[in-house]
């Protein structure tokens, strides 16, 4: 006798965060061959930041920034080198196991076709965690049928082909609706509509916002376009070089962003008007290597406002005012010694 | 001599009902009677979604197609010549000397065991008959032009030794080196992040206007579009629907699939707002177009769409659309 998997508890409460991050760093080391200097790429350092329950949060940044290495380490599918990952208070270990936390947070990634098993038709696929988690064969068909009408696949259609069969959109969906069958609490979308053809990334938009209204999800966003992550986020977090540089609301963020690589990148999006066309790139250069990154503000060698401070001291994020906006720039650190930042009050 | 050249007015790149058909295993219509022309120093934008037909079209205008698995059939005149009856020798002068491609992902298009200032002066070389010296001082020249750093020091460096956008900036120099009259751009800064891409938009806008260069620009973005194209045109199921000015296009859109394509960008949409859909999926090409390819998914769909192809219907110069809604648009003869 099977039970139909039930989704995991509430532990904390509504106010306890579902996922709190702390200190969060992955180096890989590299070459240290024979000849080869050993070096190490900074992919993650010292990131923190929670996600609420019922909430978007958004991460953007550019290719090698660490945001896929940040959604790989949260679902433990990589070791981290050091910092803690609570979800809903629990960290993994003795009364919380790993298996457990798999239940209660999931993933979708940008490649829908590698990461579906093209062996298995799409029913078998979505099916197969159930069965892992001690579900009965038909429990499991059934639960896969009833998940893929929820993502919009018809399952008589669709239920027994095969993934080569289907279009990237369709795909994805099947990948959406695999990452629901444990019923998560938490849902991390790695560039999940990054591939998708426009007209049919609004689909899938749809289709999440509307699972998260009827299933209660909280959603890890992942993306580097910002347009879709002011869409589909309450919160939004900026990286570089494997460290946080801005966090906060995403109107705050995207309306008044106060830290120079956000502004950076939120100028360097197509204007969308024949008229207004950008007429001077935002910033120069590519993003630096991780590999050895720039010392104090990793961003100061690509920043117009660079001083001195910003190549010795690292900032730490500091609040931009009081709806929790964050920014790690000197500029907005009173006293960091930057001439821009606000001086600080005398005693 | 005269004769010969094409008169000021006559388009540099003219395309005629080109049909592209790959055979093999199955068949796929990857292209079905395509017409456009670019004009002289113009920037035409060939926009549409994966499988739409516009890597396929480009490809042809260089007859870089596999001869074997592809049928083309049509008229491809670029710059006065008749680009599917050249002779393989001819083709090897075409290319690169009239006509140039840039590409998505650079490190594949450039060969990886030649230095950047190598594959340049190679190209000089072959195309102008110069030494290797003045193909070297060529590239230098380039690499300057397309605003590499220390450029002198870049020409000894590999493909591999470069950042995405520098080797971007690299395939830049080497496609321009002969300085061609057209440049083919297939999605050339979609691999690129963002904060780069914008540069290279720059560049080459830049470019194409001190070179005064016709380019065709492939992308299924249309904010790229949007920046740096003075026409469009939307393939769609290896058809162009629409095409017309760049405003036309964006502002004005008449066939439902753009005007699909504009409503359904999350730029400013609201959040929590339901975005604009094209429900559905872009059909499968194992068969040529009977009827109108975007019926299916098409809103204001008519008993007539699913009975024949819809006829193209000219809106004024250089402004087209393959949809019957067009008809009530189309201006009164003066």
């Amino acid at each position: 006798m099977t039970t139909p998997l039930e989704p995991i508890a509430d532990i904390g409460g509504a106010a306890q965060p579902l996922l709190d991050v702390k200190g969060l760093t992955k180096h890989f080391p590299i070459g240290g061959g024979l000849f080869a200097e050993k070096k190490i790429v900074r992919a993650v350092d010292d990131v923190s930041f929670q996600v609420g329950k019922g909430e978007t949060v958004g991460i953007v940044g550019e290719s090698g920034c660490g945001k896929s290495t940040t959604a790989r380490l949260l679902m433990h599918l990589m070791e981290r080198n050091s910092g803690e990952i609570l979800f809903d208070g629990q960290l993994v270990g003795a009364t919380f196991s790993l298996r457990e936390l798999r239940r209660g947070m999931q993933m979708v990634f940008q490649d829908s076709y590698a990461s579906l098993n093209p062996r298995l038709t799409i029913e078998d696929s979505i099916a197969f965690g159930p069965k892992v988690h001690g579900i009965s064969d038909k429990a499991a068909r059934e639960l896969a049928r009833d998940l893929l009408t929820k993502v919009g696949l018809r399952p008589e259609v669709f239920a027994n082909r095969y993934p080569h069969e289907v279009s990237g959109g369709q795909r994805q969906r099947v990948n959406i609706a695999r990452a629901l069958a444990l019923k998560p609490r938490l849902v991390i979308l790695d560039e999940a509509v990054s591939a998708l053809d426009k007209s049919v990334e609004a689909q899938v938009l749809n289709l999440l916002t509307d699972l998260k209204r009827d299933l209660g999800l909280t959603y890890l966003f992942i993306s580097h376009d910002l347009n879709v992550v002011r869409y589909i986020s309450d919160r939004v977090l900026v990286m570089y070089l494997g460290q946080v540089v801005e966090l906060g609301p995403v109107d705050a963020v995207y309306d008044g962003p106060a830290h120079p690589y956000t502004r950076a990148l939120l100028a360097a999006m197509p204007a969308m008007d024949p008229d207004e066309r950008t007429m001077t790139p935002p910033i120069s250069g590519d993003p630096p290597n991780p590999i050895d990154p720039p010392s104090g503000c990793r961003f100061h060698t690509r920043c117009p406002f660079a001083e001195e401070v910003c190549s010795k001291v690292v900032p730490a994020l500091s609040p931009v005012d009081e709806s929790g906006h964050l920014a790690a720039c000197h500029q907005v650190i009173p006293g960091s010694g930057h001439s821009r930042a606000p001086v600080l009050e005398a005693a | 001599m005269t004769e010969r050249l094409p008169s000021a007015a006559a388009p540099v790149v003219s395309v005629e009902d080109l049909t592209i058909r790959f055979t093999g295993e199955r068949t796929v219509h990857a292209v079905n009677n395509v017409s456009l022309s670019l004009g002289q120093g113009e920037v035409l934008g060939l926009l549409g979604e994966s499988g739409s037909g516009k890597s396929v079209t480009m490809r042809a205008l260089m007859r870089l197609l596999p001869r074997k698995k592809a049928q083309i059939s049509g008229r491809v005149s670029v710059a006065g010549q008749d680009v599917l009856a050249l002779s393989d020798t001819a083709l090897s002068d075409f290319r690169g000397k009239v006509v140039s491609m840039i590409f998505q992902e650079p490190a594949l298009a450039l060969d990886p065991v030649y230095t950047i200032g190598d594959q340049i002066a190679e190209s000089v070389m072959r195309h102008e008959g110069k030494s290797r010296t003045e193909g070297m001082a060529r590239a230098l020249e380039m690499l300057d032009l397309v605003r590499i750093p220390s450029a002198k020091r870049r020409l000894a460096a590999y493909p591999h030794e470069m950042s995405g956008g520098m080797r971007q900036r690299a395939m830049i120099a080497l496609a321009l080196a002969c300085k061609p009259k057209v440049l083919l751009a297939d999605e050339p800064t979609t691999a690129l992040d963002a904060t780069v891409q914008i540069q290279i938009l720059l560049l080459l806008r830049e470019l194409q206007r001190e070179m005064g260069m016709s380019v065709i620009f492939v992308t299924h973005d249309i904010g790229v579009a949007i920046e740096i194209c003075d026409r469009v045109a939307v393939m769609y199921a290896g058809q162009i629907v629409e095409t017309g000015s760049l405003a036309d296009i964006v502002r004005r859109p008449i066939h439902p699939y753009p005007r699909g394509l504009l409503a359904a960008t999350v730029h400013g949409a609201k959040r929590g707002a339901r975005l604009e859909t094209i429900p559905g999926t872009p059909p499968s090409l194992d068969v040529a177009p009977v009827n109108c390819s975007f019926s299916p998914r098409c809103a204001s769909v008519q008993p007539r769409c699913r009975e024949a192809l819809p006829p193209r219907i000219d809106l004024g110069p250089g402004r087209f659309s393959r949809c019957i809604l067009a008809e009530q648009s189309v201006p009164e003869p003066a």
